[in-house]
Formats: C-alpha cells, structure tokens, sequence
C-alpha cells in the first residue's frame, strides 16, 4: 500500500488528536456549562435551591411550561402523522409544496413567528380586533403560548417520519386493502407497529423544543408573573433581577428536563437500531 | 395505554383549571424591567391599604420587561391596568399608537404623573483615583467611561441630556462649544452597553472605565451592596429630571371593570408610607416631610426638565437622537 491511498485516520497520531480535540470541544461546549448550571444552583446550599424551586412563582412557571408542553404535544402528534400520512401514501397536486412547507418554522427565527401571531392575533391585527369584540384573549395569555410552541414545534413528528414511511414504503397497507381491512385497522396493525420508534422519538423532540421554547413565547407572553411566565422566562426574569442562584436553580430545573429527554431519545435510538423483529405480524409477512 | 391516556387527559384538565381566586380583586400591573423589588414592597404596602379601606383582598400581578416594550405589548392587547415606566415616551405611545389613554394622562396625577424620580450619578471606583467630582472631569483625556448606549436605552438618552443640560449651563449660547463638550465626552466611552444593567455590569464585573455614568438610584444601589468605600458615589451638581411616569390604561380598566383600584394603586404612591418605602429604593420624592428625612442621602441639585435642555421628548427624539441627528453627527466627529 502506497502513501497517497493511506487515509488520513490511519495515522494513530491525526487520530488521537481528532479525537482528543472532540472531546474537549465537548467538554468546554457541553459538559461544563452543565456542571456549572447545577453547580450554580447549588451554590448556596440546598435548602436555597429547595426554596427557590418551591417558590409560589417559580412552581406556577412549572406547571404553566408542563401544561403547554402536554397541550402542544399530542396536538403535534395528531398533526404530524397526519401530515406524514397523507404525503407518502398519496399523490396529489401541491404534495412537494406541502413537503416544503412544514420546514418553514425550522426556517424562520422563532421570534419572528411570535411577532407574525402577535401581528395576527394581537388586538390590532388583523384577527385580533375581532377576538376583542368577542371579549376573547389569545395574545399574552396560556392560548397564545401554546399557539406559537405548536408553530414552533410542528415539523419534529413529521420530520421524523415521513423519510422513514417513505423508506417503508406502501406494500404492506396495499396488502391490508387486498385482504380487505379498514382503513382504521391497516393504520393501527400495520403503520402504526411500523413507525411506532420514529413516532416516540418525535415526541421526545417535539416535547424537549415545547419545555424550551423562548423566542416565541417570550414575544406573547406579556411575562405576568404566577399568570403567563413560563419557566425560560422565568430564568431570564430571575437573572434580570440579579437572582442569580434563583435563576440557575430553575435552569437546572430545563436541564434536568433535557437530560431526561436526552435519555429517553437515546432509549429510542438504541431500540430502532435493532433489527425489525420484534412484532409478531412481522416475522408472519 | 387506556388508563394512560385517561390520566393524561385528566392531568391536563386539572393543569388548565385556573388556580381558584385566593383575593376578591385582581390588577395587573406592567413595569419597566428592574422595578420588580420596588412593586414586590409596594404591592404588599397596597393591598393592606387596600383592605382598610375596602375590606376587599387583593391580589397584583407584575408584568416586567424594557418599557418600550411593554408598551408594545400594551397597544397590541396586554390587559394591564395601570403601566408604571421609566420613560415619558413609552407612555405617550400608548395614547399617539394604541389611543387608549387621552393626550393629557400627564396632568391627571401630581407632578406629572411621575411620583418618583431621579438623576443621573458618576460611581467612581475606591477613593477616586481620577479625582472626578464634575461633568467637566469626564472630558479630561486621562478618563475612561462606561455609560448605556444613548441610541439604545431610555437610560443612556437620559445621560446624554443630563450632560447637554450642563454643557449648556457652562457654556451659555456658545454651541460651538457645547457640541465640543459632548464629542469629548462621548470619545472617551469605552463600552456603551445596550442597557442600564449591560453597563453595569461591564463596570463592576469587567472592571472596565473609570467612571460609570448611570441613574442614580442605581449607583447608590450598588454603593450600598458592596463594603464601606469600594464604590463611590459622585453627584454632579447641574443634572437631568429623570421622572417615571404612572397611568392608568382608561380603555382596560374599564372592560377589567378596575377603575377606582386601579387610580387608587397609582395615587396612593404619593401617599407619605409609599413615598418613605420609593425612597429607601433610592428614588427621589416630592413629599416634604420624606425629602427631610433623606436629606444626607440625596444632595439638593439643580435638575433641569426635558423642556428646559431640549424643548420636549418629540423635539429632543428627532434632534438628538434620531438617525442622522446631533448624536450621530458627534460621535462621527472623533
């Protein structure tokens, strides 16, 4: 073997360097700032962190941020199969459109969504003066929070699955039509077994973004205490007040939730990257 | 998966439930971003007063954030009974963009609607190495500052003024000079922050400039959170009126049915308690028998008005500070 075909990983000391500048990088990026969030936290001992996460503001921002997240949730979920559905069993005019289309809240800056509902919705736009009449409240209440982390958040499920549906393709279900099954039952014995993982992993995404969110909420939240704050705000809102320990205490709270997901996500991957043997229908066909 | 889905379900029903009304009265009440302590002491101040008088309970909420943009939020449809700011043109706003207060909201409570007020301050780090006790000490070449940037924040806007309102006073007509005052002034900055709290923190945690040019009720603020003498507080004897306006929002208080609350919340601020506690957030106050008791704390000075240094907000926002506008024309001279 001539030099010019070597790769440049076989020389074991351009590996160790690659490797060892990852893991620094790493370290640096990630895993310190994490120690330093709950070290932080922890810095005036436990029964401050105790006290500030059981603080009446705090614990409304918690509840709030958990409500949304259960709101905008199964919503997505419904949405996202739906979606994910349509454009890989069917073929109809506009479906590369709408393809395109569920990318655009990746594409766009959170906080531009927020405005564009504010604009909409707020009392002089174009909906909103409408909805004032009617004595109704989108803007800077709990509704228009989770208006905008559905926005935010809708692409995970369909992201996540419609590669993998398309990679399935349809064989199977046109089988289930064959032999004369309902729709509701091809969906819930055949796609449903088939995209069960992808379908978990969205969730996990969608709901790790929705716990997170700030961007967006922050532009319709109107930031009322104990009313509308959610916990990214609430961090923010401490920091601004120089309640630093309070605010690492309730980021630790976001980081605990993230690394619980993280797990989750990583449960998930772990089972999708076994072989497909683990449904009885499968191991018939 | 039922009973998940059951559990689920009723989990979310119980979260969306409104916490049961523990007060008999609700207000909401919007403020800039740093006043959260000042209202957290005040709002308990209140709602005894409140029930004295009533009998009622109460609860406040707080809303904080820039004052800008809880105007913002107000025109596009925050409900806020009463908005409590730091800046006259945020709530001019709510009257030229949201009409939803009448042109003359400033007369309808004493002293221009503004119940407290405040200045701008130098603090100069331990024992004043630079000897600065003057706006003219500022220009010296030797100086460094750190102040909030003037195109960005209420506050730095506030500064600016405060030393055009000397300049003007030292100088006379000569505006030659007063624009030369101001260039020089402006060149020695070394950070201009985007707020008051960036600038802050730029002094105190960077360590940066020599003095930092800021209102005043936050340089005694940080004065007295640090030990004897690591900070000082220097008071220039010609500075800006910086007063923080207080209105009610007529249009919401009338469909959250908080009329009478809502004008009894800002008109007891000027009530002699609510005016010692303002004062002990180091805010200048207009009660007699306060301004006594905090004598040694805050200087008498001569403040001069937005009227008096610039003829207005509208006049001083388009001459000033707008693109292209004296500021502008300053800093493009160093």
């Amino acid at each position: 073997m001539t030099t010019s075909h070597r790769r440049v990983g076989d020389q074991p000391w351009v590996r160790r360097s690659l490797i060892g500048i990852a893991v620094l990088l790493a370290m640096v990026m990630l895993v310190i700032p994490v120690v330093v969030i709950f070290a932080q936290a922890l810095s005036a001992g436990w029964s401050t962190f105790a006290g500030n996460v059981t603080d009446q503001y705090t614990l409304h921002a918690i509840g709030l941020t958990l409500f949304v997240a259960a709101l905008t949730v199964p919503l997505n979920l419904v949405f996202g199969t739906a979606l994910a559905w349509s454009v890989t069993r069917f073929r109809f005019p506009g479906r590369k459109l709408l393809i395109t289309l569920i990318d655009i809240p990746f594409a766009v800056s959170p906080v531009i969504a927020g405005l564009l509902y504010l604009l909409l919705y707020g009392r002089n736009g174009w909906l909103g003066s409408w909805l004032a009449t009617h004595d109704m409240q989108l803007m800077f209440a709990w509704p228009g929070i989770v208006l905008v982390t559905v926005f935010v958040t809708c692409p995970f499920v369909a992201r996540e699955l419609i590669p993998l549906m398309q990679q399935q393709g349809s064989e199977e279900e046109e089988a289930g039509v064959v032999l004369g099954a309902s729709g509701w039952r091809i969906f819930r014995k055949i796609t449903l077994p088939n995209i069960k993982w992808a379908l978990i992993y969205g969730v996990v995404l969608t709901n790790a973004r929705a716990v997170g969110e700030f961007g967006a909420v922050s532009v319709v939240s109107g930031n009322v205490r104990g009313q509308t704050n959610t916990l990214p705000l609430h961090v923010e809102l401490l920091y601004q007040d120089y309640n630093v320990v309070g605010a690492f205490a309730s980021a630790s709270l976001l980081a605990a939730i993230a690394m619980l997901t993280l797990v989750v996500k990583a449960f998930v991957e772990w089972r999708q990257s076994r072989p497909i043997v683990s449904t009885p229908e499968k191991e018939v066909s | 998966m039922k009973q998940l889905l059951k559990g689920f379900v009723l989990g979310t029903a119980l979260l969306s439930a409104q916490p049961a009304l523990a007060a008999d009265r609700e207000l909401l009440n919007t403020s800039y971003d740093i006043a959260r302590e000042l209202f957290a002491a005040y709002n308990e101040e209140f709602k005894a007063h409140w029930h004295e008088k009533t009998g009622e309970t109460l609860e406040v909420r707080q809303s904080h954030a820039g004052s800008s943009r809880q105007a913002q939020a107000i025109i596009q449809g925050l409900r806020a009974d009463v908005a409590t700011f730091n800046q006259v043109t945020d709530i001019d706003i709510l009257h030229a963009r949201g009409g939803l207060i009448p042109e003359d909201w400033a007369d309808r409570l004493p002293n221009n609607s503004s119940p407290y007020y405040s200045t701008m301050a130098f603090l100069v780090r331990k024992d004043n190495p630079k000897n600065i006790q003057n706006w003219d000490d500022l220009v010296r070449e030797d100086v460094t500052l750190v102040m909030p940037n003037p195109k960005t924040s209420g506050n730095g806007r506030y500064t600016y003024l405060a030393a055009l309102g000397y300049a003007q006073e030292e100088f006379g007509d000569d505006q030659a000079k007063i624009d030369q005052f101001l260039a020089d002034l402006l060149s020695r900055v070394r950070v201009f922050d985007s707020g008051g709290r960036g600038a802050t923190t730029t002094f105190i945690e960077r360590g940066i400039g020599d003095a930092l040019l800021t209102f005043e009720s936050e340089v005694l603020n940080i004065a007295d959170r640090y030990d004897d003498g690591e900070y000082l507080v220097i008071t220039p004897e010609v500075s800006f009126l910086a007063e923080f306006p207080v209105t009610w929002i007529d249009d919401y208080i009338k469909q959250n049915n908080t009329e009478a609350l809502a004008k009894e919340y800002l008109t007891h601020l000027y009530a002699e308690e609510s005016q010692r506690l303002l004062a002990g957030f180091n805010y200048r106050v207009h009660n007699e028998t306060v301004q006594q008791e905090t004598r040694d704390r805050f200087q008498d000075l001569k403040l001069k008005s937005i009227d008096e240094i610039a003829g207005g907000w509208e006049k001083a926002m388009a001459e000033h500070f707008a693109s292209g506008g004296k500021l502008d024309q300053l800093q493009r001279r160093r």
